[in-house]
């Protein structure tokens, strides 16, 4: 449609460099042409969280944000939570909760988590819930979210590994 | 009264009581992948050169389609094909449709002459991606010639509405009345009549994740590759393949996970029929993908939406002997199901109580809406509801407790198997322990004396106690019994299983249907497989087989999938055990009989010494044919076509219908609610949740579905709404204005498993997945009314909104003053 803008993203610690339209959705980005599909898209209008991605550190709706609106930002996706063969301490406590069950929430629930349990990393279980209050979650009714992510706030406390830390520099 | 006669039943299992595995709250074997953002939902599918569909929505309720101009689109950048609905009639046909007239509401992938509901598709863009198809869609000139429009149902039978298909001639696609028992005499006898007049206004499934199809037709072999998340009907798969009128052997379907269903993706053929049609026209791959709003106005699956006039005979002592009920259902502009949602309705139609007599009128009708789907409960959950009410009011006339005439009523344990009025039997249940479980888990005493306490200090909290039934495990006749001349009066509900045991003796499990939408079937296959044979159930390898060259398979709907997967696992176990017995006594040398499993493997009985593990048995089989004899052939590979296991045929005078829905689980939920009468507003202070669905898989597993029902239980009964206006416009469009519950209006529950095993399903396991959504909105209903009593008000419209609430608050109040 419109000429093609040159965006350079950081998305889990990787950096790329890519022509997009202006008009092209962060979310189609790191769907289409980065390939990480772990991102899912809900209701495409900002309200169900499903597309929910870290810019910066700070949980947004990437349906409703463009990729060049990302230039020069660090974003983390689902992709960046596990380490090879091991899971994440928060993917490990939603699996041993079963705070999940069609899993098409579950990207956009764990990266809200995370944030969350930046924020409280001591929390109750009415912080998580007013936390989490912000996704949608059409299966679980919530409660076993909340128990996950209370049981991984001690193992996060204990690792140290809160959200991983946006790191810039890797070249793509 | 007529005497039905009645096949025997299948025979009584005795279940194993020493379960190592079925019983265990193991972590889902699903999870991993979901979790690392490697589900593989039908989205993540799309490959690079991979065309994109759009479709042009109506953005009138009700209009003839006078002309469609595609010039412009045709030449917009990046556009392959602009198909309009009559173009797409040459090249395809009729959706299929379980009505018992389908040529008098013709219903295809898009619209032909004429648009009958708002978000119905008009014409369809293929381009190479979705931006440039949306683009080339606002460049589609239609030009409508309005007709007024009909979206209520009422309004829809008065003579003079807008007819929504003139070749019906009316807007009622079908009208029954079933008697069942001696309605007159039991009405006659009754010491009083209780009346009420019931509205449960439509919501619907809406899935995280939308329909989505990848269609690949290959003109050189003239086949059509399709991945999508919908059309799990394996079995039935001859009706899409006939609506794309390619031959059912060159139509393969592959099911993905799907990102939830509710039943909303229960048999979506329109979409893929789109995508076929699309992908056959060009000779490229072709995505459709429904957005959002494709999946609110045009998605299928609207759920019910009715009107009840009920009455209930009952005794000066409680004693409920008979109902009559007229049900009017508006099914929207087509009506794809026919009305087996009413079918589930009579299948647990006096739920748990000794209700002898029913008398069952049945309007379907026609409106400028979307077409009714599937949404969890399938019509059964409505029939709970306005049972639930009935009781409840019979209860306040009566001046009886609401727990005490419940248990009056209900069905004894001593009493099963039990068959109700229209036919449908119930395998076993003990309603009382379900009820005490439930109240001594709610402290029902205890919020009894809160609620004295609070109403003293001007606040209303209610307490809702409703008992009802989960139906489970459907049999393919309670489409077809409404009609005196089925088109189509097939019995057939099969799943398969094929179970592969390779030569280092792990084990492979392959399915025939898309059997995930977010239940656990990977989970409850490696379980029963492990229990089976001793391994551990993380080890079990899960894989789907596409539908060419697969087993006959009927997929997921009216929670049939445990207890279905259930029997093929036993039945192809079974056959695995049998050939590995025979392979094991050649090897030691013994007679089969002397051999018994234990382990993993065949030892000699009585001494365990002597044995061949199944690891063993398979590499010999698989590798050493010639150890064996000329009869055993290679390999250890079984499968199972499990049928249902408990369907009889319905009365040619259908008085009796006929078992049809007979693994029966109940339940009991008890919410406390507090009603700001100012406002409107409800919030759910307490929720305990008791649940009897035989013998648990994963009991955890279940406790989630419950717990996730009852969520969507709370969306219906007070958020969740398609509300069209006067003019027929769609005004709950978006998430913004269909309001989902999120984690703050929904409570922390309290959730209680009571276990009576079916005696006729292997383990003795029904089915449970629906039985929050099927129980939550009466039970809330009820706490809410519980609450407005000393104000008089009493609530009998579904979703109790605040502005509703409040309306009915004001009413009292006006009446109060008069």
């Amino acid at each position: 449609m419109t000429g093609l803008q040159q965006v350079t993203l950081t998305v889990n610690d990787r950096r790329y460099t890519l022509a997009v339209e202006p008009r092209r959705l962060l979310v189609d980005v790191l769907r289409e042409d980065l390939g990480l599909v772990g991102t899912h898209v809900g209701c495409e209008h900002g309200v169900c969280g499903t597309c929910t991605v870290l810019l910066d550190g700070a949980s947004i709706r990437s349906c409703t944000t463009l990729a060049v609106q990302a230039d020069g930002r660090a974003i983390r996706t689902v992709e960046g939570l596990a380490d090879g063969a091991q899971l994440h301490p928060l993917q490990q406590a939603f699996w041993d909760a079963q705070g999940l069950q069609c899993g098409y929430c579950t990207p956009g629930m764990l990266m809200r988590a995370l944030e969350v349990l930046e924020e409280h990393p001591d929390p109750t279980p009415e912080q998580v819930r007013e936390g989490i209050a912000s996704n949608l979650c059409r299966c679980t009714g919530y409660q076993y979210i909340v128990e996950a992510v209370m049981a991984a706030a001690p193992r996060m406390r204990e690792t140290g590994s809160t959200a991983p830390e946006p790191a810039t520099g890797a070249q793509a | 009264m007529t005497i039905v006669e009645r096949p025997a039943p299948p025979p009584v299992r005795t279940h194993r009581q020493d379960r190592r595995w079925v019983g265990k709250s193991i972590n889902k074997v699903e999870d991993p992948k979901f979790l690392r953002g490697r589900g593989g939902y039908v989205a993540d599918l799309v490959r690079p050169g991979t065309l994109h569909a759009a479709v042009l929505r109506s953005p009138v309720p009700h209009a003839r389609i006078v002309s469609v101009d595609t010039r412009a689109a045709e030449i917009a950048p990046g556009v392959h094909a602009v198909i309009t609905g009559a173009r797409a009639a040459e090249l395809t046909g009729p959706l299929p449709d379980f009505g018992p007239d389908p040529a008098k509401h013709t219903w295809r992938c898009l619209a032909v002459d004429k648009v009958r509901y708002v978000g119905e598709g008009v014409a369809v863009v293929v381009a190479d991606n979705r931006y440039l198809a949306e683009d080339a869609l606002a460049l589609i000139d239609v030009e409508y010639d309005p007709l007024p429009a009909v979206t209520d149902p009422e309004a829809a039978l008065q003579p003079g509405a807008a007819v929504v298909h003139e070749a019906l001639g009316g807007n009622v696609a079908y009208e029954r009345q079933f008697d069942f028992g001696d309605v007159e005499r039991d009405f006659a006898e009754a010491d009083l009549v209780v009346r009420d007049r019931l509205r449960w206004r439509r919501s619907g499934g809406q899935p995280l994740e939308t329909v989505g199809v990848i269609a690949d037709f290959d003109p050189a072999t003239q086949k059509l590759t399709v991945h999508t998340n919908s059309l799990s009907f394996t079995s039935y798969m001859f009706m899409a393949a006939g609506a794309l009128g390619i031959p059912m052997n060159k139509f393969d379907v592959h099911q993905v996970p799907a990102g939830g269903s509710f039943g909303s993706k229960l048999f979506v053929t329109k979409p893929t029929v789109i995508a076929g049609m699309c992908s056959r026209v060009l000779g490229r791959p072709v995505a459709y993908l429904e957005d959002r709003i494709d999946n609110i106005t045009n998605g299928d699956h609207h759920g019910s939406d009715r009107v009840y006039d009920v009455e209930l005979a009952v005794m000066r002592d409680g004693t409920m002997r008979g109902m009559a009920i007229d049900v009017v259902d508006d099914y929207g502009a087509y009506i794809q199901f026919g009305v087996g949602h009413h079918g589930n309705a009579l299948a647990q139609v006096t739920g748990p109580y000794t209700i002898g007599s029913v008398r069952y009128r049945l309007r379907a009708v026609l409106t400028n809406k979307t077409q009714q789907g599937a949404y969890r409960g399938f019509g059964s959950e409505v029939n709970n509801w306005m049972l639930e009410q009935m009781v409840d009011k019979a209860a306040r006339e009566l001046g009886m407790d609401p727990v005490e005439i419940r248990r009056r009523n209900f069905i004894r344990p001593e009493q099963f198997p039990y068959f109700i009025p229209s036919g449908n039997v119930y395998d076993s249940g003990n309603y009382a322990a379900v009820l005490d479980h439930t109240l001594a888990l709610a402290d029902y005493d205890h919020w009894r004396a809160e609620q004295a306490r609070l109403r003293e200090q001007g606040r209303y909290v209610g307490i809702g106690v409703i008992s009802a039934q989960e139906r489970s495990v459907f049999s393919a006749t309670e489409f077809w019994f409404w009609f005196d001349d089925p088109a189509a009066p097939v019995t057939s509900s099969p799943e398969s299983v094929t179970l592969g045991v390779d030569a280092t003796g792990t084990i492979t499990a392959t399915l025939y249907s898309c059997a995930f939408w977010g239940n656990s079937p990977e989970t409850m296959v490696a379980q029963l497989v492990a229990e089976e044979f001793d391994c551990d159930p993380h080890s079990v390898s899960i894989i789907y087989h596409g539908t060419s060259g697969g087993l006959p398979a009927t997929g997921p709907g009216g929670s049939r999938t445990t207890v279905m997967l259930a029997g093929a696992v036993e039945g192809a176990s079974a056959k695995i055990k049998a050939k590995a017995r025979r392979a094991a006594a050649h090897l030691m040398e013994v007679d089969p009989g002397d051999l018994e499993w234990a382990d993993g493997g065949f030892h000699v009985r009585g001494v365990p010494d002597q044995r061949k593990g199944l690891d063993e048995i398979a590499a010999m089989l698989h590798m050493f044919k010639h150890s064996f004899p000329e009869d055993l052939e290679s390999g250890l590979e079984e499968s199972k076509v499990f049928d249902h296991p408990y369907t009889t045929m319905p009365s040619a005078d259908r008085s009796d219908l006929g078992v049809f829905y007979p693994f029966m689980g109940n339940a009991c939920h008890v919410p406390v609610v507090e009603v700001d009468i100012e406002t409107g507003r409800v919030e759910v202070l307490a929720y305990a949740a008791v649940h009897d669905c035989g013998t648990l898989v994963n009991p955890r597993s279940l406790s989630g579905h419950i717990i996730g029902g009852t969520a969507q239980g709370i969306g219906t009964a007070l958020y969740e709404e398609f509300v069209y206006d006067e003019t027929g416009q769609l005004v709950t469009g978006s998430f913004l204005d269909y309001s989902i519950p999120t984690a703050m209006e929904v409570p922390e529950l309290r959730i209680g498993h009571v276990e009576t095993p079916s005696p006729y399903t292997p383990h003795g396991i029904k089915g449970g997945g629906e039985g929050g959504r099927m129980m939550a909105p009466a039970a809330l209903n009820a706490a809410v009314n519980d609450a407005l009593a000393p104000l008089g008000v009493r609530v009998t419209e579904l979703p109790m909104t605040p502005d509703r609430l409040r309306a009915a608050i004001r009413a009292a109040e006006a009446a109060g003053r008069r």
